[in-house]
């Protein structure tokens, strides 16, 4: 046996042995690094900025009124001489138009997910979802024209025997952001409800279950996590919607009614009617427009939080 | 859905089905039986995707209470066959069926016939494990949910589990869910998952391919188990495991057809197991079981 030798400046095809450190700075590689650090860093700078720019202005509103009375009174009268506000009214106003967007935009919102994912044929498919992804950008005050001038007296045609009362509608307002956000919830969901295995519906179907029953007990379950998403996205647009909503419900009488066939101010229709060239900086009015913005983001904010939730809590790994 | 027992004697009479040499002395272990009875029989059966014919011309029968296998290369149409015995294949875009397929003497696809009905008497178990993302408990009680099965529940999944030889290691996790358990574990839930339903046939399609030896070895005991009660077809890419479990085999191989330039699936020949693997009658059939193929 020889000993072990080490071998000499050849390498196996006996050119010389090539040198295994770096051939030089890679200057651009770290470049481009810092470049998409930037970019993901930027949103989060965005972020942090609207946050700030919403608590500095509240901060001074808060001084003035307290938090207590802010969230718990009952009477939203910024503009008056003797002014109050208890946010109530218009909170109660958004919590309505995102009650009757959830009961349009869930049930006909996940029948439209079930029915492209399911039942169409790929060719009904391949035309009606670009048609869905186009609606999703329609400008909201656009559907808000047609909403006032169609929808609004289409309903009030149908339901002779409610007590409709002036032009405006916080009920109309909340069916039309519904019908805004159905196809924003039913493309999300059928991308998660196509994303289901293959394996999975066979399964079912091998036990003799019929095509609604895989859709509704094998299919929606393990989409459940990105048809929660969807849901929670067509919400926070719900609660956002500010076009629609000043079109459809009025911009006036911030009043404390669950009455969906009035006009009742919302969040954010007080501050796309308050922020106008009008209003001075420093005031207390000019300073509640950013007390109830902030608000409006906690809403939004929570609703994410309990959304992550209740995801990591119903969701069906499948893989 | 009654079951056909051993004594049931099925009217072929208007059907001319040449049986396979299939007789009593192939129940070595058994009593001997006058009279073989066969689950399916299958005639002249071709199956097309579209234009493309995937199976052509087979004609086979399928014994009670046996365990019949389905052998040979890839894209030799045996998986696709076995898909046509529970009409899995009307899932698919484009796939047709020409030719009787008859279980117990009814032509599986005719007019009166509903696919879903057919897959509650005849229940398949696919190649990778693929449990629902639900619990254990849910997974096997899904069948009898969606039938609306009589009885109660539990008994049922109990039954169904000890049954596919599952229950010792998972009734004290019932609500766990399903994909924590290990690809064995998830391939016999499956076979629990189908017997739940109380089939009379199950269809098998390379059950054990995703799984290791030892998991192996466990579904295959099962499955000798389990031909007790139910009539079993399997296909399988494993020659020994058909050697191992199959009372019949069913060799199929791929024809270059000339008209069309495409391949199909033809039945070479079907027997007992212990001649296709000992004494086959065609050299395709020696070629392929002996390794020399190709």
């Amino acid at each position: 046996m020889s000993s072990r030798v080490i071998s000499p400046g050849v390498s196996s095809s006996g050119s010389p042995i090539r040198s295994l450190e770096a051939p030089g700075l890679r200057i651009g590689e770290r470049i481009i690094k810092g470049l998409l650090w930037l970019a993901a860093t930027l949103s989060v700078v965005v972020t942090t900025g609207i946050v700030v720019s919403l608590l500095v202005p509240s901060i001074g509103f808060f001084q003035q009124v307290s938090i207590v009375e802010f969230l718990t009174g009952t009477i939203w009268a910024p503009g008056f001489a003797n002014p109050s506000f208890g946010v109530l009214p218009i909170v109660v106003g958004t919590l309505t138009v995102v009650f009757f967007a959830i009961l349009i935009a869930v049930p006909v919102g996940l029948s439209s997910a079930i029915f492209l994912s399911e039942y169409a044929t790929p060719k009904f498919r391949k035309t009606v979802k670009p048609i869905l992804e186009v609606l999703e950008g329609l400008p909201t005050v656009a559907i808000g024209l047609f909403a006032f001038s169609v929808l609004t007296p289409l309903i009030r045609q149908l339901t002779p025997f409610l007590p409709w009362t002036g032009p405006f509608s916080i009920g109309v307002a909340g069916i039309t952001v519904g019908l805004l956000i159905v196809p924003l919830v039913a493309s999300v969901s059928d991308d998660a409800m196509r994303a289901v295995p293959r394996a999975l519906r066979e399964g079912a179907y091998a036990m003799g279950a019929t095509k609604f029953e895989v859709a509704l007990k094998v299919v929606v379950p393990a989409a459940a996590s990105g048809i929660i998403a969807a849901f929670v996205l067509g919400i926070s647009r719900a609660i956002g919607e500010t076009m629609v909503v000043l079109l459809v419900a009025g911009a006036g009488s911030p009043v404390l009614s669950f009455d969906p066939t009035k006009g009742i101010q919302t969040m954010t229709a007080y501050i796309g009617s308050t922020a106008t060239g009008d209003i001075s900086q420093g005031t207390i009015t000019y300073d509640s427009i950013f007390a109830v913005g902030a608000l409006l983001f906690l809403m939004t904010l929570a609703m994410n939080i309990l959304a992550i939730r209740m995801v990591k809590k119903y969701r069906e790994v499948y893989d | 859905m009654p079951k056909a027992t051993t004594g049931d004697v099925v009217s072929t009479e208007d059907q001319a089905v040449p049986t396979v040499g299939v007789t009593a002395a192939l129940n070595e272990d058994g009593p001997a039986r006058e009279q073989t009875v066969n689950t399916f029989e299958l005639h002249k059966v071709n199956v097309h995707y579209g234009d493309m014919l995937a199976v052509k011309d087979v004609s086979l029968d399928i014994p009670h209470n046996q365990i019949t296998a389905f052998i040979g290369p890839s894209g030799c149409g045996k998986s696709t066959l076995l898909r046509s015995l529970n009409r899995m294949n009307d899932l698919i875009p484009g796939a047709r069926v020409s030719g009787d397929v008859l279980y117990h003497g009814v032509n599986m696809y005719g007019p009166k016939i509903d696919p879903v009905q057919v897959r509650t008497v005849i229940g398949m178990v696919f190649q990778k494990p693929n449990p629902f993302p639900k619990s254990i408990y849910d997974n096997v009680a899904f069948g009898p949910r969606i039938l609306k099965m009589k009885g109660n529940l539990d008994d049922m999944v109990e039954s169904s589990l000890r049954r596919a030889a599952l229950w010792d290691e998972v009734k004290d996790r019932l609500k766990d869910n399903a994909f924590g358990m290990s690809g064995g574990q998830q391939q016999r839930l499956c076979i629990a998952r189908a017997i739940a339903v109380q089939p009379d046939v199950i269809l098998m399609d390379e059950p054990c391919s995703a799984l290791d030896p030892v998991s192996t070895g466990k579904v295959e005991d099962l499955m000798l188990e389990l031909k007790k009660e139910y009539t079993i077809v399997i296909v399988t890419h494993n020659m020994q495991q058909a050697a191992r479990v199959s009372d019949l085999t069913a060799f199929f191989t791929v024809a270059a057809m000339d008209q069309t330039n495409s391949r199909t699936g033809v039945l070479v020949e079907m027997d007992e197991t212990r001649n296709i693997f000992s004494n086959p009658k065609d050299e395709r059939t020696a070629n392929y079981v002996t390794g020399k193929f190709g």
